[in-house]
């Protein structure tokens, strides 16, 4: 098994765990945390192909990640800014309580 | 493959096993950033220095952060009367298995395709930062441009709309 | 004779290290100066404290500490002695695995942002291509550690100690990475030792520090007003207010736990001004070009004591801010000028030398200052009372 292997083989998990936790939970902000479990793992899988691809002096792979960590952050400040004011609106931040069209 | 490899692998693994099994959400959080420290560990492994210092300031030290706030503003510390897990979980579960199945036959089966070890690639901060404004100044404007639009959005939505429930309630 | 001197522990380094095989030779040489470095700033932390408790005193028109020791200066042992015996005691509600890693995660995330700095000449412990964003990154975890003191305490005035040291970290956090980014641009290098070298040629006698140009004189207040905010010192310690809040987030700690939050605030303090002399001071450089036969480490230590007697002093002489006036200073006041900070600089090196730089430069700073200034003035206008009774 060389290196590279290894590194997708724990990023596939990552991603899987991340995708377990978001179907799973019932809270809002579990949902969430799988999402940026899901974005860190495609990370992973980045960073592992620009070290063993074919050509690491394009810096391809890195900038790529860097940009996927802002990009998340960005994302994650949104819905948790949406979590929160449907809090605010439900009292609760049950998904499984919101299945109604109706406010 | 390393011993080092082994145990960072084995540490976010478990970080991650914990943040979306405990029954706790701030302790969910917390598991998140241990996960989040252990990728940023195995960045380094892969002489990845800027992504891995990036990596712990930005989710570490921010979205890390968030998610305790968040948690914190709407009693996520409380415990749901009816159980932490959704009704449908098995599901979700048999799905996510499938996922990991898929990724890890395939992963495992293009082994003499993948490409071959190279040498540790010399990265320095300058070469990134001429690679940012030289060859991916138009992803970084727009990147720009999205996290400003984040952050006002942010703002706008999380606010309290004190003028709309005056009105509602005069109806 | 001089440079002997000046490197002096770095060839005691290499001799310590000599004896062993050449495979050990550089881990040997790294856990020497991590023990180096764990025993010398905790003994500045036990001298801090003494010069803090006499300096308040004085400031406060009344004695320190006077009776252990000659002048006091044994006071340190007696507090280490009595924290140390202290009884630990654990809330029966917190949380006990998250109340005892907090004050563990502080001390780390603080002892790792010592690997950067540059001591000396050639005086480093780790040389990193990009060493300012692994201390700033180093800092970033501090934050969490805070929470976590807050939170597993189960006590609503620690929560809200540590909700409200968290909010003031993360702010102030925007503005010192903005000052030094002002920094940075102009070494062109995120390395601080390249940073050091920068600022350590000399024009006429005088050093190339970047305090001594416009955009470095502003960045450097408000890199100082930053590094007051981080380490939650006066005038803004809200979030350890003795009257407000009982001790904020270190409530429920008491003997030897105690004691490491105590010593992870002195210690990022110590870290804090270190990167400032670094950044802004010169790092290792002596002023005067005729000085330099004075070896570069006490320099160092000389300007990292300086900082600490300036922190000492601003926690005597002001008044704390409330928790939205000192957010409403950052948002509002800091950060604008920290980004104008950013363009002058610009505007500095695509102006080339000469007066004219220093004029305009300098214009622009005043003139945004008094601007913003007036404008954050003329907004508390204290009118006549209005009552709202509850119906």
């Amino acid at each position: 098994m060389t290196p590279l292997t290894g590194y997708l083989l724990v990023a596939a998990l990552l991603f899987s765990i991340g995708l377990a936790g978001a179907l799973v939970r019932r809270n809002a902000i579990l949902v969430l945390i799988g999402i940026e479990l899901m974005l860190n793992a495609a990370n992973l899988n980045l960073i592992a192909f620009w070290r063993y691809g074919p050509h690491p002096e394009l810096l391809t792979g890195m900038i790529f990640a860097i940009f996927s960590i802002a990009v998340a952050a960005a994302e994650a400040a949104v819905g948790l800014g949406l979590v929160i004011q449907i809090h605010r609106h439900a009292k609760t931040t049950d998904i499984d309580q919101m299945n109604r069209m109706k406010g | 493959m390393s011993v080092v490899f082994y145990v960072l692998a084995a540490l976010t693994v478990a970080g991650a096993l914990a943040a979306v099994l405990l029954k706790n959400t701030v302790h969910c959080a917390l598991a998140l950033t241990v996960a989040f420290a252990g990728l940023a560990l195995l960045f380094l492994n892969l002489d990845a220095q800027f992504a891995g210092f990036a990596q712990i300031l930005v989710y570490i030290g921010a979205v890390a952060i968030l998610v305790v706030f968040a948690i914190l503003l709407t009693k996520g510390s409380e415990t749901p009367r009816d159980g932490v897990f959704s009704r449908t979980w098995l599901v979700g579960l048999v799905i996510a298995a499938g996922v990991f199945a898929v990724l890890s036959w395939a992963v495992i089966n293009s082994v003499r395709v993948l490409p071959h070890e190279t040498a540790v690639p010399q990265v320095t901060v300058l070469q990134i930062g001429n690679a940012l404004v030289g060859r991916y100044v138009l992803p970084l404007e727009i990147v720009a441009v999205l996290l400003t639009a984040a952050m006002i959005g942010a703002v706008i939505v999380a606010m309290h709309e004190k003028v709309g429930h005056e009105k509602e309630g005069q109806k | 004779m001089i440079e002997k001197l000046d490197q002096i522990f770095v060839s005691l380094l290499h001799w310590l290290v000599s004896s062993l095989p050449a495979t050990l030779q550089p881990l040997a040489g790294v856990l020497l100066s991590v023990v180096a470095i764990v025993c010398l700033f905790p003994a500045l932390f036990a001298l801090t404290t003494v010069f803090e408790r006499k300096g308040l005193g004085r400031i406060q028109n009344r004695l320190g500490p006077n009776r252990i020791g000659p002048f006091g200066f044994f006071q340190p042992i007696a507090d280490g002695i009595k924290s140390l015996t202290k009884e630990d005691i654990v809330p029966l509600s917190a949380d006990a695995v998250v109340h005892f890693l907090a004050p563990v995660v502080l001390v780390v995330a603080v002892f790792m942002g010592f690997a950067v700095l540059p001591m000396g000449r050639h005086m480093v412990l780790v040389e990193m291509d990009a060493g300012l964003l692994f201390y700033f990154a180093m800092g970033a975890s501090t934050e969490l550690a805070v929470f976590m003191a807050g939170w597993s305490s189960r006590n609503k005035y620690s929560l809200l100690g540590a909700m409200r040291a968290v909010a003031q970290m993360i702010s102030y956090e925007v503005i010192l990475l903005l000052s030094s980014v002002t920094v940075v641009m102009m070494a062109g290098s995120l390395s601080l030792t390249k940073i050091v070298e920068a600022q350590s040629s000399y024009t006429w006698g005088f050093p190339h520090w970047y305090i001594f140009t416009p955009w470095g004189c502003a960045g450097f207040v408000m890199y100082a007003i930053a590094a007051t905010a981080e380490t939650n010192r006066s005038p803004f310690d809200l979030p350890e207010g003795e009257s407000e809040l009982v001790a904020g987030y270190h409530t429920e700690y008491s003997g030897f736990k105690f004691a490491l939050f105590f010593l992870g605030e002195y210690l990022a303090m110590f870290s804090i001004s270190g990167l400032g002399t670094t950044l802004f001071l010169g790092g290792w450089s002596a002023p005067f070009s005729f000085l330099t036969w004075i070896p570069s480490w006490t320099w160092f230590f000389s300007k990292l004591m300086l900082s600490i007697f300036v922190f000492i002093w601003l926690r005597g002489t002001l008044p704390r801010l409330r928790q939205d006036q000192l957010m409403n200073f950052a948002w509002k006041f800091v950060l604008p000028m920290c980004l104008l900070n950013l363009l002058v600089a610009g505007a500095w090196r695509f102006m080339g030398e000469g007066w004219p730089r220093w004029f305009v430069c300098s214009v622009i700073l005043v003139a945004a200052y008094a601007g913003l200034g007036l404008s954050e003035m003329r907004k508390g206008k204290i009118g006549p009372r209005s009552y709202r009774y509850a119906e």
